[in-house]
């Protein structure tokens, strides 16, 4: 039997009306005997419901292709996701588009091994705060390869990998999200060769109270480029990327242990890199267990360029940049806010070396210290504030 | 030709033989006479919950058999541990005419849960047109529902039959299937979990300090207590520490303490447009600015709450946790 089901599940499905089709592939997911490939064969498919994939070993779910095979869900009337993947060990997902669901695309939860690879996650329709909040999303997963994949349009991050644990997210496209790429609550990521252009944030590392997965960190973001992410704020409000300025090449929000190099930040309109605490955001934290403060962040051998202009003035750190601060048509390529955790500062008021943001050798670096704390009194700017150098962050490997 | 004849052979395999399970509810026995009639068949015992799920207004009918000789120990605190060899039956119907019960019902599915040696298994039946048996759809299905409210109100909508991995969807403690409704505190109304002790299937019942939930629509009990068994039994079985909704943060169990985790001035996580440009889940004194009013009171598939088994707002446990948000001092 089990011969059968292998010879079985390696046929493509054959052609259907539409709804057989969506109701027979939901059935062999359902069905699918571990160590299975379920294949969809080429062509458009309109999905109306979430397909759903859960408690499973070792399957593959493949398409012809990006662009060859479509899985659509436009004007979908149940469930959140167009695709979800839960309690599973060892899945790929690989070979085809997906469209316009109503939340996120591609969910995949509490997965041990969980691999997108040639994935293209779109919404068609643009820019637009009616979009679903993610394009591709492992969440409480463990060992995520995310490679060449395309996200495009997410209200919230294109490409976010959630509490979880041992990330590679390489080759890959983000295109016109709020964030491009983003690694929240995660520990342990090597994000490197891709691209986030034309996004409101490019790169997004960051630590958020009240989660499960309470501290990530030790990430890696390299040879990336990180290009024009000038588009405007689109993130329904509540969201934490709400508060990303336009403009915004890469960030740090409280996290620890991070380390960018090698990386093109061009012409990105308000920032090249920030480093920020949880502070910045001004919301309240009630969690006990959270570490609001960024520390370990390394910035080194990164280009960047950026068009003398004035900063945009559609986010609250444009305003703070033009009245406040009054960078003008030059703004620092990496801020510190400058908001230090009290209970790691030594006699000097600094951090000792390994608590330290570092930036050296960057191309066109240049440097300010917010003092946020102190309402930017102590605000200071130069090529090398941070000049020190950190122990590299490890690599991933599975 | 020899390959093909392979494949043929695999297709028809597939058709005939898909699981292991039941093909029709008729064959576990659980009923006797007329199937339709849902007249338990002896060792099956119907029982009520206190604070039912909202499941788009549809009635339910509940029914328990443990393996003959069996019983299940009292817990105050979670879902009872029945012992394997337990099916827990569930039948969903619309009355014709909910002013007139005589002019009968229409059963749109029966859900069998069956704990198994590998633990519990979800099995959605669908009842055929002619209300003669219910058939096994792991793929779920939908067709369209109407009946006479109580108001005489027409009503329909397409009703929608989750597929087994959406059962799991909600049934997930840990990764694991696990029934919802039949805990402690569901169970007690003061006289069913008696007749169980009695019935020799509950043992180690004590005399008192038996946790209840009201019924969150008497309005009779506390708004404060209504709320609470509310939330627990329609959000609680996904939000909740170990549940499917753990990664969001909010946990709306009834004995949940930290008034973050529950809601007060919590900000979402991954809420997305689900947020719906609102900064917190609960803001006392302001339904309106309340994430958790706003996404139950939605019917958009990407925004609300409970995100399966509803397609109809339950205006009522909206106007609920209106009038308990009104109500927290600011």
């Amino acid at each position: 039997m089990k011969l059968l089901t292998f010879l079985l599940s390696l046929l493509s499905l054959t052609a259907l009306a539409q709804a057989d089709f969506e109701k027979s592939l939901q059935k062999r997911l359902i069905l699918a005997e571990d160590g299975s490939t379920i294949e969809i064969e080429a062509g458009r498919f309109q999905l109306t419901k979430t397909l759903s994939l859960e408690g499973k070993k070792n399957i593959t779910l493949r398409g012809k292709g990006i662009d060859k095979t479509i899985l659509s869900f436009k004007g979908q009337t149940q469930g959140a996701e167009g695709i979800r993947v839960s309690n599973c060990e060892n899945i790929v997902i690989e070979d085809m588009t997906t469209e316009d669901s109503k939340g996120d695309l591609i969910k995949t939860m509490q997965v041990k091994g969980m691999t997108f690879r040639r994935l293209k996650a779109v919404w068609t329709g643009g820019p637009k705060s009616t979009n679903g909040s993610y394009a591709l999303y492992p969440v409480l997963c463990e060992n995520v390869l995310i490679d060449s994949c395309i996200a495009i349009g997410a209200s919230d991050a294109g490409i976010y990998v959630g509490q979880s644990k041992h990330i590679i997210v390489r080759n890959s496209e983000a295109y016109e999200n709020v964030a491009g790429i983003e690694i929240e609550n995660s520990l342990y990521a090597d994000v490197y060769n891709n691209k986030a252009i034309g996004n409101t944030g490019g790169i997004l590392v960051f630590d958020l109270p009240d989660l499960v997965q309470k501290k990530g960190g030790h990430v890696r973001v390299h040879h990336n480029l990180v290009k024009e992410n000038n588009l405007k704020n689109f993130a329904p409000k509540g969201n934490i990327v709400g508060n990303v300025p336009k403009g915004t090449g890469m960030m740090v929000l409280a996290a620890s242990n991070v380390e960018f190099f090698e990386n093109q930040i061009i012409n990105n309109a308000t920032i090249g890199v920030a480093i920020i605490s949880y502070y910045m955001t001004e919301n309240g934290i009630k969690d006990k267990d959270y570490d609001p403060y960024p520390t370990a962040v390394s910035i080194h051998h990164n280009t960047f360029e950026r068009k003398p202009r004035r900063v945009p003035m559609d986010s609250r750190f444009g305003k703070m940049y033009r009245f406040v601060l009054r960078f003008g048509r030059h703004v620092p390529a990496v801020v510190y806010d400058g908001i230090l955790n009290p209970a790691k500062v030594g006699a000097d008021g600094k951090y000792p070396l390994d608590y330290s943001i570092c930036v050296r050798d960057n191309v066109n670096q240049s440097t300010a210290f917010l003092d946020a704390e102190n309402n930017f009194k102590g605000l200071k700017q130069g090529k090398d504030l941070f000049d020190c150098d950190l122990e590299h962050v490890k690599s991933i490997k599975f | 030709m020899r390959i093909l004849g392979v494949l043929l052979l695999a297709f028809i395999w597939l058709i005939s033989a898909e699981t292991n399970y039941r093909e029709n509810l008729s064959d576990y026995g659980f009923f006797k006479g007329t199937i339709k009639d849902q007249i338990p068949a002896d060792g099956v015992i119907p029982y009520t919950l206190n604070s039912p799920l909202f499941s788009d207004y549809a009635s339910k009918l509940r029914f328990v058999k443990l393996p003959a000789g069996q019983s299940v120990a009292y817990n105050p605190d979670s879902v009872l541990q029945f012992p394997v060899g337990t099916a827990i039956v569930k039948t969903f119907y619309y009355p014709i005419d909910e002013r007139n019960p005589k002019k009968g019902r229409r059963l749109m599915e029966t859900r069998v849960l069956l704990h198994e040696a590998k633990g519990w298994v979800a099995l959605p039946y669908i009842w055929n047109k002619g209300q003669t048996d219910a058939t096994l759809e792991v793929a779920g299905g939908s067709d369209v529902v109407a009946w006479t409210d109580a108001s005489g109100k027409k009503q329909s909508f397409e009703y929608q039959v989750p597929n087994m991995n959406q059962c799991k969807g909600c049934h997930e403690r840990s990764g694991q299937m696990t029934p919802i409704g039949p805990s402690v505190r569901q169970l007690n109304d003061g006289q069913q979990l008696q007749h169980w002790e009695t019935a020799g299937i509950l043992k180690g019942l004590p005399k008192d300090h038996i946790p209840a939930l009201v019924n969150y629509s008497n309005t009779a009990a506390s708004l404060d207590d209504r709320v609470k068994a509310y939330l627990d039994i329609n959000c609680a079985h996904c939000h909740n520490p170990t549940g499917p909704a753990r990664s969001s943060g909010l946990y709306l169990t009834w004995d949940s303490k930290d008034r973050t985790a529950y809601g007060f001035l919590k900000s979402p996580v991954a809420a997305g447009r689900g947020s719906g440009n609102l900064s917190y889940d609960i803001v006392p004194g302001k339904p309106e600015q309340s994430i958790l009013h706003y996404r139950m009171a939605s019917r958009d598939p990407g925004v609300m709450m409970p995100e399966l088994g509803r397609q109809l707002t339950h205006h009522e446990g909206v106007e609920l946790v209106r009038s308990w948000i009104s109500s927290l001092p600011q």
